[in-house]
């Protein structure tokens, strides 16, 4: 292995940047910390795409490094290592890369607000545990890397913790993540017990592991558990139903944390998780089955969501829950890889839009309310066209980067043994709903006339009135991410893409239909070559093409055509409307079923009843007790030397009629 | 022949009235006299098992116990003085600083 | 004869106890402790201890007794004052001293039958034979006692020296 292998250096050097910011960045100057952070991510950058090129060079499925032993306890140990395959690759390279970005971005974006180090430092501590999750040789340390993603995410998201909204919504993302991350700690649990290790390599790859060895008589039920509580946990992460209630009111933090960790990178760890684990979940159909339909009803219920917003951070929410669902889906039906596709060229296109869409909000001076913008092509173009070129990436029209991915996903949903036609048709109607709402998006923001506020107070800039282009520092990842969007799905024309994440999915299908001697149970799955005939791909992508052009469509006419019209329909459906509206009462639902409950008997039984009565009451009797005792004792101190001559005389009178009864006895 | 029981009631009942004299005096010095009576009815109590015994070590130790006696005597009478000095009583019960 | 001189020392002795305790001023009780003292030292005697029935005249009514009286001249002790007795000593020290004596008592009779009397002059217990054994057998504890009366001078002589602070 060459010298240069080090990837060690990718999370370490995002946590000094972290740490100098955290430590210091007080007294720094906001260049030197932006300095300072953006060194620490681009170095990461160029050290991932080293260490990517190494791993391409040296023609092995996966590269590991050890940094010694972590807990040892009796046979089962844990170790510090990285792991190294396509799949975290790609991770790692999206996370870097975007994330370098969306930190350029940053540094002009936050300008005007206060905390400028701790901003930064936050966001370099989120790199770090996002690498350390991907790069991770074993469950443990990716567990690790799980968990503080969720602390920088909640540490991001409540970033303005004045305002009593963010604090709030920082609280539910890391309570709701709660319920996740102790399904995903059980299955780890459950893994511990039958397998006796958390590492990949002897988990999942090599050839004679205790998992991959597993009759299917006995595996079934064992792994459809794990499996199972895996999907708990991404749900969590990965804001899928019925957990995803927190991701939308996250949106309480600042734009570029939308962008990044939001969007692009942390929520997808539970797509990463379910893609690293197939080898599990390949031999669980019934998980898989479970995370097929939940990814395609949380795509769907978001995406109808996400139609009616008026926040634009929300309708980009919805739409991000919306789109995880998709990748959910695809890895439901067995189709890692194109789930992966979908995972990054989502994180371009979804970061390129929440950027835009701060960048909007930037310019218009805070307003979030797509209903107050509107005509802001002509004072703000470099947004507009970059916010199109993800739009029309996300709509799934070629050729831009969402279309191949979607496409694949739509396909692999339809094709795959694991697939189903219900899950095709429901995808296509959500891909139309994702085009629908998007395009309202840009209808709404940039045609038309301005409709918002002229020269007011509670922008936080004061040297506009009117919209302005924002600053190059921000444009410029816009742009870049412009590009990526564009070219970031070409990667997969002729199923390249699929094939290279062949060393990491493919062969463990092989393995398990070796290892299962063709049990019916579990069908070795193999990807892209599906039944069905080429023309029927040909005739499928064409439909997904005019289902999205048919939501642009409808958008237009609705928004642009006939503005009134919206109104009238929203009138028209009535009650539908406003549940949806109101997000089907899900938080609602949720306050009363659970937190209600919940709160009261905190309140009743722990606060009022064990906590005021039985701890605090145990506490002030003892008190009270030793109290009263020691006033009747207290007596007895009397300081007359008589009175204690007489005690004394009393207590020998006692043992002489002791030592006489025993005497005499 | 006298029994040996009438010599232990008779040091049994100097022992009992020296230990009402310290319950009952106010005055510090009875309270030391009260002291020497009960040694006293120990040392008879001494005395009478070592002729019942026949040996002489309890005369030695009531030897000592004169010893002991004797130096507590002088040690205590000077506390009394120092006492008397600051207190300006001989009353037990107006020296009570053992009360804080 | 024996019964008769133990009955009459013993009952002196006990009379002077109870003198001490019911007279009010202090030179009375102390010298009613003389009493019991000469007495007591007439029951040693009765009891073969010469040795210790002088040492007794010697030390306790000669020496204890006189710093005693030199005391109560010193400080001038007249009547005692009449105080509140406590009042546990008047609920439980009197009837419990009367109910320890009777039992002592009882149990003392109890076990009369069994009990060998005891001969004026079975033992002879001479001088020589008690300074044998206290140059012998409790050196060490002689020595000692030494020790002890000699700090107990100096601390008498600190305690008591006029205006030492």
């Amino acid at each position: 292995m060459t010298p240069l292998f080090q990837p060690w250096l990718i999370p370490i050097l995002p946590l000094l940047g972290a740490l100098i910011n955290g430590l210091f960045g007080k007294r720094f100057s906001k260049a030197a910390v932006a300095v300072v952070a953006l060194t620490a991510t681009a170095l990461s950058f160029v050290v991932a795409c080293v260490q990517a090129a190494i791993l391409l060079q040296s023609g092995h499925p996966a590269l590991e490094q050890y940094y010694g032993t972590w807990i040892q306890a009796g046979d089962f140990s844990v170790n510090f290592g990285i792991y190294l395959d396509h799949l975290s690759m790609i991770m790692m390279l999206v996370v870097t890369g975007v994330g370098f970005l969306i930190h350029i971005y940053s540094v002009a974006y936050m300008e005007h607000e206060g905390g400028y180090y701790r901003f930064f430092s936050y966001l370099n501590f989120f790199m770090f545990f996002m690498l350390v999750l991907v790069l991770a040789n074993n469950y443990l340390l990716m567990f690790v890397g799980w968990e503080g993603v969720g602390l920088a995410s909640y540490l991001l998201i409540g970033f303005f913790f004045l305002k009593d909204s963010a604090a709030n919504a920082g609280k539910k993302a890391f309570i709701t993540n709660r319920v996740g991350d102790f399904g995903f700690l059980i299955a780890l649990f459950l893994l511990i017990q039958h397998f006796g290790t958390l590492h990949y390599g002897a988990l999942l790859v090599v050839r004679d592991s205790a998992l991959l060895q597993m009759p299917v008589e006995t595996s079934a039920g064992v792994l459809t558990a794990i499996g199972l509580l895996m999907l708990v946990g991404a749900c969590g992460k990965s804001a899928q139903i019925p957990l995803y209630v927190w991701l939308p009111d996250a949106m309480e933090g600042p734009t570029p944390v939308s962008a990044l960790i939001h969007a692009a990178t942390m929520v997808t760890a539970g797509v990463y998780m379910v893609c690293r684990s197939n080898a599990i979940f390949s031999r669980a159909p019934i998980a898989l089955l479970a995370v097929a339909i939940i990814g395609t009803l949380t795509s769907f219920f978001a995406a109808t969501i996400g139609i009616t917003q008026t926040d634009i951070k929300r309708v980009l929410a919805y739409s991000t829950v919306s789109q995880l669902g998709y990748m959910f889906m695809a890895a439901g039906v067995a189709a890692y890889s194109a789930s992966v596709f979908h995972l990054m060229t989502h994180a371009f296109f979804k970061a390129l839009l929440f950027l835009g869409a701060g960048s909007v909000i930037h310019g218009v001076g805070g307003e979030q309310d797509m209903r107050k913008m509107g005509g802001l092509r002509k004072y703000m173009p470099w947004t507009f066209w970059t916010m199109l070129i993800a739009t029309l990436a996300i709509a799934g029209i070629p050729p831009f980067a969402g279309f191949f991915s979607k496409d694949e996903i739509l396909w692999q949903a339809f094709s795959s043994p694991h697939g189903s036609k219900i899950f095709w048709a429901v995808g296509l109607v959500t891909a139309f709903m994702t085009s629908f709402y998007m395009f309202r998006l840009i209808f709404l923001t940039f045609t038309g006339e301005y409709r918002g506020a002229k020269p007011d107070a509670h922008g936080h800039d004061d040297h506009h009135g009117t919209p302005h282009e924002s600053p190059w520092l921000m444009l410029a990842p816009l742009v870049l991410l412009g590009v990526l969007s564009v070219v970031g799905g070409w990667v997969g024309i002729g199923n390249r893409f699929e094939h290279f994440l062949d060393p990491v999915i493919q062969k463990v299908s092989v393995e398990q239909s070796a290892a299962q001697n063709g049990e019916a149970a579990a069908t070795p799955v193999s990807e892209g070559e599906g039944t069905e005939s080429k023309s029927t791909e040909n005739l499928l992508m064409a439909i997904s093409v005019l289902v999205a052009l048919g939501g642009l469509g409808l958008a237009w006419f609705l928004y642009v055509k006939r503005p009134e019209l919206p109104e009238q329909i929203a009138a028209g459906a009535g009650g539908l409307y406003r549940l949806v509206l109101n997000k089907y009462w899900i938080d609602e639902l949720y306050a009363a079923v659970l937190i209600g409950p919940l709160i009261a008997f905190s309140r009743v039984v722990l606060w009022q009843t064990v906590d005021q009565k039985v701890v605090d009451g145990t506490v002030n009797e003892a008190a009270v007790a030793a109290r009263d005792v020691s006033a009747v004792i207290r007596q007895q101190q009397s300081g007359l030397i008589r009175s204690y001559a007489g005690w004394v005389a009393a207590g020998a009178a006692a043992v002489v009629a002791y030592m006489v009864w025993m005497g005499t006895r | 022949m006298i029994p040996i029981s009438y010599y232990l009631l008779l040091s049994a009942f100097l022992f009992a009235c020296g230990v009402t004299g310290f319950l009952i005096k106010r005055n510090i010095i009875t309270l030391f006299m009260s002291i020497e009576l009960m040694l006293n009815g120990v040392n008879l109590s001494f005395i009478a098992f070592a002729t019942r015994l026949q040996t002489l070590d309890g005369h030695i130790f009531v030897f000592f116990v004169m010893v002991v006696a004797a130096a507590e005597a002088a040690v205590g009478l000077a506390i009394i003085i120092s006492v008397y000095r600051t207190r300006e009583t001989l009353n037990v019960d107006r020296v009570n600083l053992l009360k804080l | 004869m024996h019964l008769f001189l133990f009955l009459l020392f013993g009952g002196i002795c006990a009379g002077g106890a109870v003198n001490l305790l019911i007279q009010r001023k202090t030179i009375n009780s102390a010298l009613s402790l003389i009493v019991v003292m000469g007495s007591l030292a007439l029951i040693y005697l009765l009891l073969g201890a010469e040795f210790v029935a002088v040492v007794q005249v010697i030390i306790y009514a000669g020496a204890i007794m006189v710093l005693y009286i030199f005391v109560i001249m010193l400080l001038n002790a007249g009547e005692e004052e009449q105080a509140k007795g406590s009042n546990v000593a008047k609920i439980f020290g009197i009837p419990g001293l009367f109910a320890g004596g009777i039992i002592g008592i009882w149990v003392l009779l109890q076990h009369r039958p069994a009990e060998q009397g005891v001969k004026i002059g079975a033992l002879y217990g001479p001088a020589d034979q008690v300074g044998w054994m206290l140059f012998n057998k409790y050196l060490l504890a002689f020595e000692v006692t030494s020790i002890l009366v000699l700090i107990a001078i100096m601390g008498a002589v600190v305690l008591a020296r006029r205006g030492n602070n």
